[in-house]
């Protein structure tokens, strides 16, 4: 039998070496106590069974997940009373194990609900800065070249609790990194609305504004706008879900999810920022002496172990796993994942599976023989730009104590010797 | 010959061809000033796009307790929704049990008065979006009158104040001597 080479301590093993001896991973998996995945144990059978010996049932028009599977679900932010604050929904990132998240299972924040928009009625405006301001509906848009983009959005605030929270609080990777999701995108390049419009020399900035009952409205750089922006039509093969913005929405890849503005009917070309409510509190950050910064766009380099995670109990002591987890840049390409299964005492590289795209989740894995003691698993990622995840102490030095946005630290959880994960700080 | 002036047509063809821009698309429909009326709304630090007519801190006082209070609090402070007036923080010396309202509404960290920049702001969020139940129900005068209070409420104006398009814009918010950018970005140092 091949040698089953340490790559690193805690167990970490060599990808290629593990794949050649021939041991499989636990088949096992892992156990979620926080969703109802949990299906009762059943003896193998080996008759043959019921479904074989009759026709099969009926297909649907619109598909829908196996009955068995529709307790995986988006997990709703619970806010007492229910009107304090605003919708969050999360995504089940643990049960995701591509780059694509369904269109039902994106995540959503609403600031004022999902307006009930006609799409015959819907238009989008342009003006302010232009030599023509002008407006489309929805069957002018179809008619320019559509692209398609693989992208993530997550929000500003994804992980605020491991930010803010002076101790590390016991919730699964849903709770706590559920804020972001990966789709196909596509719609209409801005930069050839903008031009058919003709930007005046002034401008600078756009205003964006949704359709949404709140108007929610942010400040955007022209340059970005100029650069890799979209108003996306389609999300997955399909026409946007309303919680995603239908019929139409800005995507600005790899930028906060607040500026991603959903509903998207009005675009005003200026020469300076609004100061809206998002960028004038919510979505700006408190640094460490006292100074509020705004503007901050980018989602900085980041990464999470989603197996395993928060919550999942691994069902036996001494056993073989994979570590597997997403990672994702604002500012570009992920190039590399280490992984300790020590607390940072020692990494090894984790296995990249490709496509790796640009500004999209990347998802990483790495075999690990667990030898059954208390073991704290974290991941670091690096992009192109060699931009690298901090520790936390290394991310807090630099805000606030309450600030919150923004928030990319390496992620620790710690497998417990009766092989619950919780997630902690180091 | 048939081939040389085929070839030179070709030519004559290619050159304009090639040096085209690419076909221009213009499916946009011209939108007159008069069709965005209603729906330019946006107002800018320096009191751009403010509407006429004005609003006082008594007004305000009274608006305030009937369609805020129950979400944002009777000073502003209570919560449950955001914290419209004082600092921001996990304490206070103006709001000795702020630690445990955070605990029970995490947003009450933050703070309108404490950190936003600009009165315009709090005008042209309330215009667009407030009270949440009802957006758009006030008409100008009453969201001058609530931007008043809401500055009375942070002690930055006094307790006789009338607001306009004019005076409003000189309100200056103590988050305007807190700002930093991140935009456009600085290589990281
Ligand atoms: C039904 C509850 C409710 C009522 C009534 C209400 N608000 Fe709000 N208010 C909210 C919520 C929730 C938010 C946060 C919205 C968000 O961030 O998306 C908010 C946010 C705000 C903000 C921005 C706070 C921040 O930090 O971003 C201001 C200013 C505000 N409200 C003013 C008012 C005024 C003035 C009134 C009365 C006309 C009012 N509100 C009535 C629920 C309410």
């Amino acid at each position: 039998m091949t040698d089953l080479k340490q790559v690193a301590g805690g167990g970490l093993l060599d990808r290629r070496a593990f794949l050649r001896s021939g041991i499989g991973l636990s088949l096992a998996g892992f156990a979620d106590t926080s969703a109802a995945q949990a299906l009762p144990v059943v003896a193998p059978a080996y008759d043959i069974p019921a479904w074989m010996r009759m026709p099969g049932g009926a297909d649907l028009a619109y598909g829908l997940p196996a009955a068995q599977e529709q307790a995986l679900q988006r997990q709703q932010h619970a806010g007492p009373p229910e009107d304090s604050g605003f919708a969050v929904w999360r995504t089940p990132l643990a049960s995701q194990p591509g780059v694509i998240t369904p269109s039902g299972l994106h995540f959503a924040v609403h600031h004022n609900g999902i307006p009930d928009i006609d799409p015959q009625q819907h238009r989008l405006m342009i003006h302010g800065l232009v030599e023509r301001p002008l407006s489309f509906d929805l069957e002018q848009l179809a008619r320019y070249p559509l692209v398609s983009q693989i992208r993530f959005i997550e929000c500003s605030g994804n992980t605020a609790a491991n930010a803010a929270s002076p101790w590390a609080r016991d919730e699964s990777c849903q709770q706590l990194f559920g804020e972001i999701s990966g789709s196909e995108w596509a719609g209409v390049p801005l930069k050839l609305l903008l031009r058919e419009a003709g930007i005046k020399p002034a401008a600078k900035w756009v205003i964006a504004e949704g359709a949404d009952g709140g108007s929610h409205s942010r400040s955007v750089p022209l340059e970005k706008l100029l650069d890799d922006a979209i108003v996306a039509l389609y999300q997955n093969g399909e026409r946007l879900r309303p919680s995603q913005g239908y019929p139409m929405r800005l995507l600005l890849p790899g930028w906060e999810g607040n500026v991603n503005v959903k509903w998207l009917h009005r675009l005003e070309v200026c020469d300076a920022p609004a100061y809206t409510k998002d960028e004038s509190g919510l979505y700006s950050e408190v640094l460490a002496n006292g100074e509020i910064e705004r503007f901050s766009f980018f989602m900085d380099v980041k990464s999470v172990i989603t197996h395993p995670s928060g919550q999942q109990i691994l069902p036996e002591a001494l056993g073989y796993y994979e570590i597997a987890g997403l990672a994702w840049s604002g500012y570009g390409r992920i190039t590399r994942v280490e992984v300790s299964a020590d607390g940072g005492l020692s990494w090894a590289d984790a296995h990249l599976h490709g496509p790796v795209l640009d500004k999209a989740l990347t998802r990483f894995s790495i075999p690990w023989q667990w030898d059954g003691r208390s073991s704290v698993l974290l991941s670091r990622a690096t992009d192109e730009f060699g931009r690298v995840q901090p520790t936390r102490a290394h991310w807090k030095r630099r805000y606030a104590d309450h600030s919150f946005n923004h928030y990319n630290a390496q992620q620790a959880w710690r497998v417990a010797r009766n092989g619950r994960v919780e997630n902690v700080y180091v | 010959m048939y081939k040389c002036v085929q070839r030179a047509i070709l030519l004559a063809l290619a050159i304009p061809l090639s040096r085209a821009e690419l076909p221009v698309l213009a499916f946009g429909q011209p939108l007159n000033p008069a069709q965005l009326k209603a729906l330019d709304i946006t107002v800018f630090p320096d009191g751009r796009n403010l509407p006429d007519g004005r609003g006082s801190v008594r007004a305000g006082r009274s608006l305030y307790a009937g369609r805020c209070a129950m979400c944002h609090g009777a000073s502003g402070v209570e919560g449950p929704s955001a914290r419209l007036a004082g600092s921001d923080g996990f304490f206070g010396w103006s709001d000795p049990l702020r630690p445990l309202r955070i605990l029970q509404y995490p947003r009450l960290m933050l703070s309108v008065g404490g950190q936003w920049p600009y009165a315009s702001t709090i005008f042209d969020y309330v215009r667009r979006a407030m009270p949440h139940y009802a957006p758009k129900s006030l008409s100008d005068e009453e969201v001058y009158a609530l931007t008043a209070y809401i500055l009375h409420l942070n002690r930055l104006v006094e307790e006789d104040t009338e607001l306009d398009r004019h005076s409003l814009p000189r309100v200056v918010l103590p988050g305007r001597a807190r700002e930093v950018s991140a935009w456009p970005e600085k290589p990281a140092d």
